[in-house]
């Protein structure tokens, strides 16, 4: 019983850091409807902020007052990146904006190694807390208990900002009608801006706050958080402070009780709860339907049309010039390639989700994982690399399959937040099921048949595969089948007055993309040779949503430049500077204020005015 | 004698209370221009919804040719030959066309899960038959997202001929339209109305586009129908004048 | 003239996507006048309105006391004066009625007492009896005279009204005929957008017949009126 409260205390002091980011998160998307993927980044940056300001002020006024002002100041940078880049972008649609707080999430995690080191930073107790207080004859961490009281005492403050003071009643009436607030002489731009700086001096606040629990600062800590912000905000429900607070605390006693009650599938509970919640409420537990969907994700002046006879020629040649490589590479130049190429394939699936069936996925890497395991497992279980080749999609096509019912059932963020969770909960299976995927450790030595070892043999299988598996999509997008899928995505009302099933349609997209990223998770488990819960993982998610919108998700071939453009420069970078990420980042951010289109998009937008211009 | 093509037979729909549409009784024959006016929130987009399939009555029953289909959804009255268009007009903007009718071509034949074969070369000489129909011939292979609204109006009409319906609901189809655009729209529905005796269930607010082409007129108020008849007699219905213009309105 | 502004708008033209909605729109407000834009549903009404106000975009001229306004923001165009009481009155509905007026609270325009909620309050009795109420718990007529009052917080020259009497009862409407009028007598300038004949002859001072996005005659209310009966019943009225 007394353990049960110990614990249950320090699920409620951990729900204190989730409320304040959710809360941010929540607040920023309800006025601005940003998905601001950078929040965890923020976050960090107020552990990392904190920490310094703590070795040069002394005594507890410096202790509370380095905490105070690290969130002033990381808001304040909060502000300049909204003034700066996403006022440029505020009528693009959501996913861009997604893509260009993912790239300054990535430019952050390598500054602030710039700035402070990679190891990991312990930061100063909280003076005056720092011991221990018997609750019911447990020692409880006296600073956990002051968290315990500061998250309702945080809550207490927003909702009173929210309802007494001027300020929050133009956020509220904002949340609901942006345009009739401006109507009335409310400049939003500004009132946009204020509550941007507020969500992120919460978020930074919540990074302070966790460094005295005896949580390190370290650069990657942004992603843990946000993925459960994430989590925070959609069960919560959009928009609403109360919902993240509920939320928050819901996640965090899961997340205590999880590890004290069953250990095995400590890390899927939270996502499992989320599925549910998402299933039984589409909109969270306290969140309203979204009021006007905005800009939508594929917008094209162009309408998609099959290779005329000179492009597939010029198509074929390229085809025929890549299958050179191995005259000029050696072994490393052709694993890069196939690496590429199976990143092509995986790319373009998901392309067949996004850009045909305009839905967002922000866990295509379940399947791609999927492939992966079902190939190394089948290869563990004795069976022939072709076989393992097989395998591998299959279980990626019953994924899809079970995935993507649920998934086709909601709409925009939430269906997007749906994948997200269902992607978490492989990883998590794969990680935590350890007699069958070897956890953490991952399956190894699934190397390719005698026949595929060569190096110049796997890239031209890697080859064939993408080749095939891109021509097999564009065959699909012109079928049939892919009109309909482009229509359901255009109009879906219309699509039903000529009795089209939207959920159908897109159920069967969601096969098929699932399939094809498995065949190229399937390959990347020979060319590794091994398996890891990573290829399950939301950065792979991130990476392939990245390749579709750099390259153009308005256009059929978009993917198949952003992938090797991305795929490349990563693996360029990484081997050329220790701040690969740093660029990378910039040049996410660079591409989606210069070429919102994608690099296809653009290059067609140039062509168009060529010829209209003679 | 032979059921009539649509028969509504006591409609009724309420909202928390409100009662939308009262014992709305009528019926629709092949080839007949039928038009549903009245004031704003008597009650027309409640019951255009009923028929079309979006909204189910709380009480009463829709017949096609003496079918029951008021428990049919939306996207089962199409394969029964329900064809309609938005007040909105609702296209496919980033596809050509002539790409919009093949969609709906394709749906008809129930070939719309087809993994092979390219769509942009099935029904094609059908999807340009149809165009043509409409004044559209030329511009098959521009994206609809471009098209001016009028002709967005009018592939609209060709997506809901696409089915070869009996039947086809019409909501303010001329609405956003330009005056001569207007006119020539109405004109096309008419001609398509007669020569394929397919029955057009009308709302419209522009009053030369009620009074000049629709054979017979509905008058909606408060959700239930006062007036019924011939564009001469709705014309002259004391209860229409009132409604439409106040109690005050003078002759 | 204490209050109102001269309005002025020249050639709106707008458009919702492809649709193409105004056709060259032209009207001028005198201070202190009150006009109607008399017309079907679906003429033009509400976007002419909404053009004005920069809630559309629109092609054209618009200048408000001599200002050309035409490409400021909507935010701009209401602190310089220009009040907007929408049709569908788009109330905050999860605000109570002293937040909602708290949203259109804009300083004094001067020369001129400023409206205070003591003011409203005088003005629509109901609304101070449900002061603490959420506006989404409010009748229709009720959120009408909330619209109007959260638009008059922000001390407005001209009042754009669209559609103020629509789905109101009898008495409401009386009501809002008396504000109307009441608002008039302090000089302000009031552009009104209106199907209710009674209520247009109540308040307005001249009226323009919208048809088809364009302006299709002008004259008093009871000319404009007429020729609108006669149109809709296809009698020729020339």
């Amino acid at each position: 019983m007394d353990l049960i409260l110990a614990q249950f205390l320090t699920g409620l002091a951990a729900a204190c850091s989730l409320f304040l980011v959710a809360s941010g998160l929540s607040l920023i998307f309800g006025v601005t409807r940003i998905v601001n993927f950078a929040h965890g980044a923020f976050y960090m940056l107020g552990a990392y902020a904190a920490y310094w300001l703590q070795q040069r002020l002394a005594g507890p006024v410096g202790f509370w007052g380095a905490v105070v002002l690290a969130a002033l100041l990381v808001g304040a940078l909060g502000a300049l990146m909204e003034m700066t880049l996403l006022r440029r972008i505020y009528r693009a649609p959501e996913l861009f904006q997604l893509l260009a707080t993912f790239g300054v999430t990535l430019m952050m995690e390598d500054v602030v190694v710039l700035l402070f080191g990679p190891e990991d930073l312990l930061g100063a107790r909280a003076p005056g807390l720092k011991g221990a207080v018997e609750v019911m004859g447990q020692q409880v961490p006296a600073y956990d208990l002051f968290l315990v009281a500061l998250g309702p005492l945080v809550l207490l403050a927003l909702t009173l900002a929210l309802k007494r003071t001027r300020w929050g009643i133009l956020v509220r009436a904002a949340t609901q009608d942006r345009d009739m607030v401006a109507a009335l002489g409310v400049n939003q731009k500004w009132l946009f801006t204020s509550v941007f700086a507020l969500g992120i001096v919460l978020a930074a606040l919540g990074g302070a706050l966790q460094l005295p629990r005896g949580e390190t600062a370290h650069h990657t800590m942004d992603l843990k958080i946000i993925v459960e912000a994430f989590v925070v905000v959609v069960i919560g429900g959009l928009g609403s402070v109360p919902g993240a607070f509920l939320a928050a605390l819901l996640v965090a006693e899961l997340n205590a009780f999880g590890i004290l009650v069953l250990p095995e599938v400590s890390l899927v509970l939270v996502f499992l709860v989320m599925a549910v919640v998402l299933v039984a409420r589409p909109y969270g537990l306290l969140g309203r339907p979204q009021s006007a969907q905005r800009g939508a994700l594929v917008v094209t002046a162009r309408p998609w049309r099959p290779f005329t006879a000179p492009e597939r020629a010029i198509a074929l040649a390229l085809a025929a010039l890549a299958a050179m490589l191995p005259l000029a590479g050696g072994a490393y130049a052709l694993s890069v390639g196939a690496e590429v190429a199976l990143f092509v394939l995986f790319a373009a699936s998901l392309h067949l989700v996004m850009g045909a069936g305009g839905m967002a996925s922000f866990g295509h890497a379940a399947y791609f994982g999927l492939g992966a395991y079902g190939a190394a497992l089948a290869v563990t279980a004795g069976a022939p690399m072709l076989a393992a080749l097989a395998a591998g999609p299959l279980l990626a096509l019953l994924g899809a399959v079970a995935f993507g019912w649920f998934c086709v059932r909601l709409s925009g963020v939430y269906s997007a937040m749906l994948t997200l969770a269902f992607a978490q909960i492989a990883w998590a299976v794969a990680f935590q099921w350890v007699g069958v995927t070897g956890g953490d450790n991952g399956l190894i030595g699934i190397w390719p048949a005698a026949w595929a070892a060569s190096p110049a043999t796997f890239y031209w299988l890697s080859l064939a595969a993408a080749l095939l598996g891109v021509a097999l999509l564009r065959m699909v997008i012109f079928s049939p089948f892919g009109l309909a899928l482009r229509a359901v995505r255009d109009n879906p009302a219309r699509a039903e007055a000529l009795g089209l099933s939207r959920q159908r349609v897109q159920w069967a997209a969601f096969a098929i993309a699932g399939t094809l990223a498995g065949v190229a998770g399937a390959l990347f488990a020979f060319l590794k040779g091994s398996v890891f819960p990573d290829v399950l993982g939301i950065p792979l998610s991130v990476d392939a949503l990245a390749m579709v919108l750099l390259g153009g998700v308005g256009t059929v071939i978009g993917p198949v430049p952003g992938a090797i453009l991305y795929k490349l420069l990563s693996i360029v970078l990484v081997s050329a500077t220790a701040y690969s990420k740093l660029l990378l980042g910039g040049l996410v951010v660079a591409l989606v204020v210069a070429a919102p289109r994608g690099i296809a998009g653009a290059a067609l937008d140039l062509l168009a005015r060529r010829r209209a211009t003679p | 004698m032979s059921a009539p093509l649509l028969e509504a037979r006591g409609l009724a729909k309420a909202y928390g209370g409100v009662e939308a549409v009262r014992d709305v009784s009528f019926t629709l024959a092949p080839g007949e221009m039928l038009a549903l006016i009245g004031p704003n929130g008597a009650g027309k987009s409640t019951l255009f919804a009923m028929l079309g399939g979006q909204l189910r009555p709380d009480a009463g029953r829709v017949l096609l040719q003496g079918r029951d289909i008021t428990r049919v959804p939306a996207s089962g009255r199409f394969a029964l030959g329900v064809g309609r268009t938005f007040q909105v007009a609702a296209t496919f903007p980033s596809l050509s066309v002539r790409e919009n009718v093949q969609t709906a071509l394709l749906s008809r034949a129930g070939e719309l899960f087809r993994l092979m074969g390219r769509a942009d070369r099935s029904h094609r000489a059908e999807a340009d038959a149809l165009l043509g129909h409409v004044g559209l011939a030329g511009a098959a292979d521009r994206a609809a997202g471009e098209l001016a609204y009028g002709d967005v109006k009018r592939l609209e009409l060709a997506l809901a001929l696409g089915n070869a319906p009996r039947l086809l609901l019409m909501d303010e189809p001329t609405a956003g339209m330009a005056r001569a655009e207007r006119a020539d729209l109405m004109r096309l529905a008419r001609d398509i109305a007669r020569d394929r005796a397919i029955g057009v269930l009308f709302t419209e607010h522009d009053m030369e586009a009620v009074f000049g082409h629709a054979d017979r007129i509905l008058v909606l108020d408060r959700g239930a129908l006062i007036a019924e008849g011939p564009p001469d007699a709705v014309r002259r219905d004391p209860k229409v004048r009132a409604v439409y213009l106040g109690e005050e309105a003078g002759p | 003239m204490s209050g109102g502004l001269q309005l002025e708008a020249q050639d709106l033209a707008a458009a919702y996507g492809r649709a193409q909605v105004l056709f060259g729109v032209s009207l001028a407000l005198a201070p202190g006048e009150v006009l109607a834009l008399v017309g079907r549903n679906g003429a033009g009404k509400s976007t002419t309105l909404k053009a004005i106000m920069g809630l559309v975009p629109a092609t054209g001229t618009v200048r408000l006391g001599g200002q050309d306004i035409a490409r400021l923001p909507a935010f701009e165009r209401a602190r310089l004066g220009l009040g907007y009481v929408p049709e569908d009155r788009r109330i905050f509905t999860d605000l109570t009625v002293l937040e909602n007026l708290e949203t259109g609270r804009r300083p004094p325009r001067s020369g001129r007492a400023p409206f205070t909620e003591a003011r409203l309050f005088a003005m629509f009795p109901n609304l101070a009896e449900m002061r603490h109420r959420r506006g989404g718990a409010m009748s229709g007529g009720e959120q009408q005279m909330l619209a109007l009052a959260r638009t008059l917080m922000g001390n407005p020259a001209v009042l754009l009204l669209d559609e103020p009497s629509e789905g109101l009862a009898p008495r409401i409407v009386a009501e809002m005929a008396k504000a109307v009028a009441a608002l008039k007598a302090e000089g302000l300038s009031i552009l009104v957008s209106e199907q209710n004949v009674a209520f247009t002859r109540a308040i307005a001072d001249r009226a323009l017949l919208i048809e088809r996005g364009a302006v299709r005659a002008a004259g008093s209310v009871g000319e404009i009126e007429a020729r609108l009966a006669a149109d809709a019943l296809g009698t020729d009225a020339q």
